[in-house]
């Protein structure tokens, strides 16, 4: 339904060039006053497990990196670089760790976490990453579902 | 409900936007001694009057023990292998003008003790700012007439090597005024700006997260004091440049022109981070 509107609307075109269909693209995203983002980046339900794989692999989310999640203790050698997501849920709603997931330079400023879906453009950014986004957009609702799970 | 969640939400998250702020890393978990075949090697000291953290730490500080162990014998310390090496090119003649490094420095790699402790330095015949490599090349290039080692390679590590260990145990004292003012200031805003896809600066993981463990590794202040490095992951000595240029992949950002003008003035500006440190290269790191 949501994808033959999009269709039929005449800025279908411009939008594919950017992002899937239905998705909002990197750089369109909108956030509320305290850094978070309501809505949902592509309107299909994330997929935890997918989430947790995004969050080991190192050339995607590369969480465990900074993070410890008690739940994931399996994944070898988790950081300390970021606080402990155990129980992130609790702590914040939903749209506000998607702000984070989004670009957490933007809800903590000077944070040396990475900003997931914010297209490339700083200095000297490698070129085969120039203008691309560290996550998709599904892969940040992919995330951010398995996020949801931690709760205290 | 929703709104109960949201403004503890705005509470907590004004609290860490102040610590991201402020962030700053932690000292060792513990200060052992540095002291190599009897050589005392200043680990701790004082940070210089120009940085914004109180005191400043070997990296070897932050290794693990059985890392650590590997550079208090230069026996067992592996990257020693291409420092002899280097020993044997050092009196090998090479080039047209039929001369080794020995030809002309009769005194040995010894002539040059204290030399690592105050490069990069400005060299006043060349107009340049000078590093060990460029000491090194300029000598094979105009005096031996032979090739210039490749920036970042076995030779010219190997040789940087062996000079640097002709002052281990001096303190690191590069000038950071006069004709370097200029390359010192953009070497700074090279090490605080936020770059490649990660956007991260140097800052970030060696001024702001030092002492904190970054994956399996503990994050040191990334000082270069202890360069050239061995390192058991590629099993060779490692220069400055070739692990500003890993750094900088990692942070998914496009490392500057080997022997360039930028990695000069970063090197300048990093090696004035260690100033009261003493020299201890060829070190041995994971
Ligand atoms: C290079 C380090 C780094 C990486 C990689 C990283 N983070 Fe973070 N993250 C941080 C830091 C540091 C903070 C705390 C904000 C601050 O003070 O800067 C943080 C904060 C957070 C928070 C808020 C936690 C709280 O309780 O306040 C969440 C949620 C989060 N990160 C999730 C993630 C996820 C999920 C990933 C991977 C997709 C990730 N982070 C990757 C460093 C990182
Ligand atoms: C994402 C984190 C990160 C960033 C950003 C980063 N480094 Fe590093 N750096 C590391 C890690 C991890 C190591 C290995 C452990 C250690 O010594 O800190 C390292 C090691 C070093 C070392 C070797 C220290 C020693 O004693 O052997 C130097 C020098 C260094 N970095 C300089 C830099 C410079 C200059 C920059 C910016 C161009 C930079 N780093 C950016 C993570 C980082």
């Amino acid at each position: 339904m949501k994808n033959s509107i999009l269709l039929t609307a005449c800025a279908s075109v411009a939008m594919m060039a950017t992002a899937a269909l239905g998705e909002v693209a990197p750089g369109d995203v909108v956030f509320d006053d305290n850094g978070g983002v309501p809505v949902s980046l592509t309107g299909v339900p994330g997929d935890p497990a997918n989430g947790q794989k995004t969050m080991i692999n190192r050339k995607k989310g590369n969480c465990f990196a900074c993070h410890v999640v008690s739940a994931m203790s399996d994944v070898p050698f988790h950081g300390l670089v970021g606080p402990s997501l155990d129980g992130v849920a609790s702590r914040y709603d939903e749209a506000f760790i998607r702000g984070i997931l989004v670009n957490a330079k933007h809800t903590f400023d000077g944070t040396i976490m990475p900003a997931m879906y914010v297209p490339a453009t700083l200095p000297r950014t490698m070129k085969k990453f120039q203008g691309t986004t560290i996550l998709s957009a599904q892969e940040v609702e992919d995330v951010l579902s398995y996020l949801e799970t931690l709760k205290e | 409900m929703k709104n109960i969640t949201l403004s503890a939400v705005i509470a907590t998250g004004f609290a860490l936007v102040g610590t991201a702020a402020l962030a700053e890393g932690q000292p060792p978990a513990e200060i052992k001694p540095l002291v190599i075949d009897g050589i005392n090697i200043v680990a701790e000291a004082q940070a210089p009057s120009h940085m914004d953290i109180p005191a400043i730490y070997s990296g070897w500080e932050f290794r693990a023990e059985e890392t650590q162990v590997l550079q208090l014998d230069d026996f067992d310390n592996p990257g020693m292998l291409e420092v002899d090496a280097a020993r044997e090119a050092f009196n090998t003649v090479d080039g047209a003008a039929g001369k080794s490094c020995a030809s002309c420095h009769e005194g040995g790699p010894e002539e040059f003790k204290g030399l690592a402790a105050v490069l990069p330095r400005w060299n006043p015949d060349q107009n340049a700012l000078y590093t060990m490599e460029d000491y090194i090349n300029y000598c094979r290039t105009a005096r031996m007439q032979a090739e210039a080692w490749p920036w970042g390679k076995t030779q010219l590590n190997g040789m940087v090597g062996l000079l640097n260990l002709q002052s281990r145990g001096e303190i690191r004292n590069v000038a950071i005024d006069g004709p370097v003012a200029d390359l010192w200031q953009q070497g700074h805003d090279i090490y605080y700006v936020k770059q490649g896809q990660l956007g991260m600066s140097c800052s970030s993981c060696h001024e702001e997260n030092y002492g904190v463990r970054i994956r399996a590794e503990i994050l040191s202040q990334g000082q270069t004091t202890g360069f050239p490095v061995y390192r058991l992951k590629n099993a060779h000595l490692n220069s400055v440049e070739n692990r500003f240029k890993g750094c900088m992949k990692n942070m998914r950002a496009e490392p500057y022109k080997p022997g360039g003008p930028e990695f000069h003035a970063l090197e300048l500006y990093v090696a004035s981070r260690g100033n009261g440190l003493g020299i201890e290269g060829p070190s041995v790191r994971n």
